[in-house]
């Protein structure tokens, strides 16, 4: 039973990743992009991601709920020692998810959409950000428990090159399947052409970022090459990675949506695995050298039953409305060529 | 104001400001529903409009509802840790199964908002019954969660170590049903009240006079319904905390000396150092009656309750009494409506019972703020009822008052916001609802 919980938190984070982070990367996206054509990268991206946005949005709740019924101690720990990070990153979603409904609902159609869509793009940026920070600060060894100062206890676990560094990343990630995912989306030749000089950039932008992190990551001694490259599973899903990355450059021009949307998320999900399968189950390092691990931190085993059998049951609840929703919305959106109104 | 008092006000304004949206998110399905349900019937066109106009405000007040809900499923970890680790795996199984029903109720929110003309009507019309449903079914959940911080259960406390787990006892506590009752009840008196206000204004503003009153009617009875039924529900409460937290039930009613045949206590302040309660009206027996059904029955007072454990009793006192004063004042006016329309039809249109209707705007939310206060405050200083306090659940992290100070400010900005666009959705009704017959300039 704990296996399926682990799996269940494992896809939920995924999950968040691909579609919270695609839906991040269109307000990223929109943030580069010159003001000349925002209008219809704002158009089509509301088409787009607005029947499912809330849905999108519930991974991550998913990931804390399965978290602090699960593993109450690694859900304590992270929340005492990265409060900070954790309530920008709040911040950025409370901003992120009133702007984008305001704008959208606001009845009379003013000034005020200016502002609507500032908060919007800059929250986009900054969600992923700390996202990407909290995520480098689990692995970067910072956390200690046994911290007396503020600075040490509070600020040190996150505030490092390291976790700003995967900061970065996630952001460039974010824009790359935004990117990917709105060249099918786009209305005009134009427009379906700047997207996929936007995915190109994001793309860069995600490769020089990765390299970065890894650079700091052998500078600070942080194991991270010998986790990724030293493990024979590790690796060959980098190496997955990187092939499908050359295929992805050669298909960009070919306007074979669907392929592109399937390769660039096989790309992240790779990444993912990557960087979790060698420390498995450890997914928090802390100072002292101690890892907090999925195995031996869960929580009683009534507890981990209990929730495994609600996941399972909420799935099959949940699973075939959602693709309903997405194939219902795909379907016709493209039946009638106008989406939604 | 030091860190503690900062963590419990946090909380307190991030649960205040949540329940506003989730009461309202939880309710307007339904309103929608029936709005929706007599446009398909009769085809009258006012009844879309005033549907498409709901699902607007139900859009935005979703959004925020779900920011504001996401905030707190990590602030239970940011202020309160030590109580998480404990408690998360015990008292988690109503949270993971509403994980399943906030999923349902967002999926089917995507379908019935963009569904318009792409779907059968009538499935088009159960997915919005659906999103009503599965909004009841979160608020129920998270209700029996804080009922179980109430009545703990589900496990066994031995030497400081929760042992024998068992999950789903903990979430059939015995404060569940009671607690979750009176949540419904209020979310539809609250909203229907609210809603009900609103309409009501704009009628005797002489605007669109054909839409609100139509929405008008269908929230009055909605609110009107269950304004009626919650005192009743609310006596099923007092009943079970009379068993379950005598010392919050003495709190409630600035009850300090145990006694027999206790006095029911209204208004009046209380006075901790004299123990007892200045310029109050006091009706003999009617406490112990509320509490036991028994004219002569006992009631524990304050003075049986170890100092240390003794709840705030001033703020729980004023609380319930705001409470109660507000469910009075509704229930006359509820039951007022009613006659109307059975016995008086020409009072609907007067403009005081209009007018007693606008007045009410806000008492439904008034009253589930004051109820909840009692609810939380009577509840101190235990975080779990008599196995941890507060005090050792908060975290060790410093200058929590900042943190304070910044979401007050963004709840205050978020909730002008909200208000502000509520303001233009309904000045904006004449334009885009009030062109008879139905033309295509309705955007939805
Ligand atoms: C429209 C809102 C509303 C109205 C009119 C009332 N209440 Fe209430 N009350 C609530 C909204 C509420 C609430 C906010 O929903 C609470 C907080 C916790 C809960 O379960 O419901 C609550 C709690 C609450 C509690 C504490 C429950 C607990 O701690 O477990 C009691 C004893 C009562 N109520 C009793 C009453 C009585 C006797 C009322 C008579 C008119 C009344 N309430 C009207
Ligand atoms: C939405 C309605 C609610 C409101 C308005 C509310 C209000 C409050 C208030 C006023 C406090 C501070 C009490 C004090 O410190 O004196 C508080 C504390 C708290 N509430 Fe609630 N509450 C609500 C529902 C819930 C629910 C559903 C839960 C959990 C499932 C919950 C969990 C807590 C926790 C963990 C604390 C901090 C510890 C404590 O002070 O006891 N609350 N809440
Ligand atoms: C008595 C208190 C509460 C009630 C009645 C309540 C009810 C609801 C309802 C009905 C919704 C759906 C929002 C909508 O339709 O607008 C919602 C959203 C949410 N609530 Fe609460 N809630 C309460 C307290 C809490 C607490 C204590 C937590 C966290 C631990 C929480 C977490 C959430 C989350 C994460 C969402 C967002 C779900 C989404 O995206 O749809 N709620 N709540």
């Amino acid at each position: 039973m704990l296996y399926v919980v682990i799996v269940y938190l494992w896809a939920a984070i995924l999950l968040y990743l691909l579609l919270g982070g695609a839906d991040f990367g269109a307000g990223i996206i929109e943030l580069f992009t010159s003001p000349a054509n925002k209008k219809s990268t704002r158009k089509t991206m509301y088409r787009a991601i607005g029947p499912v946005w809330e849905a999108n949005h519930m991974w991550l709740i998913i990931t804390i709920v399965i978290l602090f019924v699960g593993f109450p101690a690694i859900y304590s720990t992270m929340s005492l020692y990265l409060h900070i990070p954790l309530v920008i990153m709040l911040l950025g979603i409370i901003a992120r998810g009133t702007a984008f409904t305001f704008r959208h609902y606001d009845a009379v159609v003013d000034d005020m959409q200016e502002i609507y869509n500032k908060i919007f793009v800059y929250s986009s940026f900054v969600t992923p950000l700390f996202l990407g920070i909290i995520a480098g600060s689990t692995v970067s060894g910072q956390i200690d428990t046994q911290a007396s100062t503020f600075l040490s206890a509070y600020i040190q676990p996150w505030f490092n090159w390291f976790c700003i560094a995967v900061g970065f990343f996630t952001v460039a990630i974010c824009g790359f399947l935004a990117a990917v995912y709105l060249i099918g989306e786009a209305g005009s030749e134009a427009d379906r052409r700047m997207f996929i000089r936007k995915a190109r950039q994001m793309n860069i932008a995600a490769v020089i970022c990765g390299g970065i992190v890894f650079v700091i990551a052998y500078a600070q001694g942080i194991p991270l090459i010998r986790w990724t490259f030293g493990n024979p599973l590790g690796l060959a899903a980098i190496i997955a990675a990187t092939l499908s990355l050359v295929l992805l450059w050669y298909l960009l021009n070919k306007g074979k949506t669907k392929i592109l949307r399937i390769l660039a998320g096989f790309q992240v999900t790779m990444i993912l695995f990557a960087a979790t399968v060698d420390h498995f189950p450890n997914i928090v390092v802390l100072k002292n050298g101690e890892y907090l691990s999925l195995l031996e931190h869960s929580g009683h085993e009534k507890a981990i039953s209990v929730l495994a059998l609600a996941l399972l049951l909420g799935s099959i609840f949940i699973l075939p409305a959602l693709f309903y929703l997405i194939y219902s919305f795909q379907k016709k959106s493209s039946a009638s060529g106008s989406g939604i109104a | 104001m030091d860190d503690f008092i900062a963590a419990r006000s946090q909380m307190a304004l991030s649960l205040g400001f949540h329940i506003i949206f989730s009461c309202i998110g939880m309710v307007m399905p339904f309103f929608m529903a029936v709005a929706h349900y007599y446009w398909l019937k009769t085809n009258d066109h006012v009844y879309l409009n005033i549907t498409k106009a709901w699902s607007k405000g139900v859009a935005i007040f979703f959004a925020t509802g779900a920011v504001s809900g996401t905030v707190l499923s990590f602030e239970l970890g940011l202020l309160w840790p030590t109580f998480m680790k404990h408690a998360g795996p015990i008292f988690g199984m109503p949270f993971s199964l509403e994980g399943t029903a906030f999923f349902i109720e967002a999926i089917a929110l995507g379908f019935f908002l963009y569904g318009w003309n792409r779907f059968n009507r009538w499935f088009h019309w159960v997915t919005g019954v659906v999103v009503g449903v599965s909004g009841l079914l979160s608020g129920i959940l998270v209700v029996a969660a804080n009922g179980w911080m109430n009545s703990p259960s589900g496990f066994d406390y031995i030497n400081g170590q929760y042992l024998n787990i068992d999950p789903i006892k903990a979430m059939f506590n015995d404060a569940w049903f009671s607690q979750a009752l009176h949540m419904c009840l209020a979310a539809f008196a609250a909203t229907g009240f609210a809603v009900a206000g609103i309409h009501a204004l704009m009628i005797l503003k002489g605007r669109n006079v054909a839409f609100h009153s139509y929405a008008f009617k269908i929230a009055a009875v909605f609110g009107g319904i269950a304004a009626i039924l919650q005192p009743l529900s609310g006596d099923i409460s007092a009943k079970d905390i009379a068993g379950r937290q005598p010392a919050k039930l003495a709190a409630m009613e600035a009850h300090y000396h145990t006694s027999k045949s206790a006095p029911l206590i209204i208004g009046g302040i209380p006075d901790d150092e004299a123990k007892e309660v200045k310029y109050a009206v006091k009706i003999p027996g009617m406490l112990s009656f509320l509490a036991t059904g028994d004219l002569n029955g006992e009631v524990k007072g304050l003075d049986s309750i170890p100092a240390e454990d003794r709840p705030p009793v001033a703020i729980t006192h004023f609380a319930f009494q705001i409470m109660v004063g507000c469910g009075m004042l509704m229930l006359t006016i509820a039951l007022f409506y009613f006659f109307a329309i059975w016995k008086k039809k020409e009072w609907l249109r007067k403009r005081w019972l209009l007018s007693l209707f606008v007045l009410a705007t806000p008492l439904g939310f008034i009253a589930v703020e004051a109820g909840w206060t009692v609810t939380e405050v009577g509840r101190q200083p235990w975080i779990i009822q008599g196995i941890m306090r507060t005090a050792d659940a908060v975290t060790p992290m410093p200058g929590i008052v900042y943190s304070f100070y910044m979401f007050t400010g963004v709840y205050i900005s978020l909730s002008l916001v909200v208000i502000f666009l509520l303001y233009r959705q309904i000045r904006m009704v004449d334009k885009l609802y009030d062109v008879p017959p139905y033309s295509p300039q309705t955007k939805d």
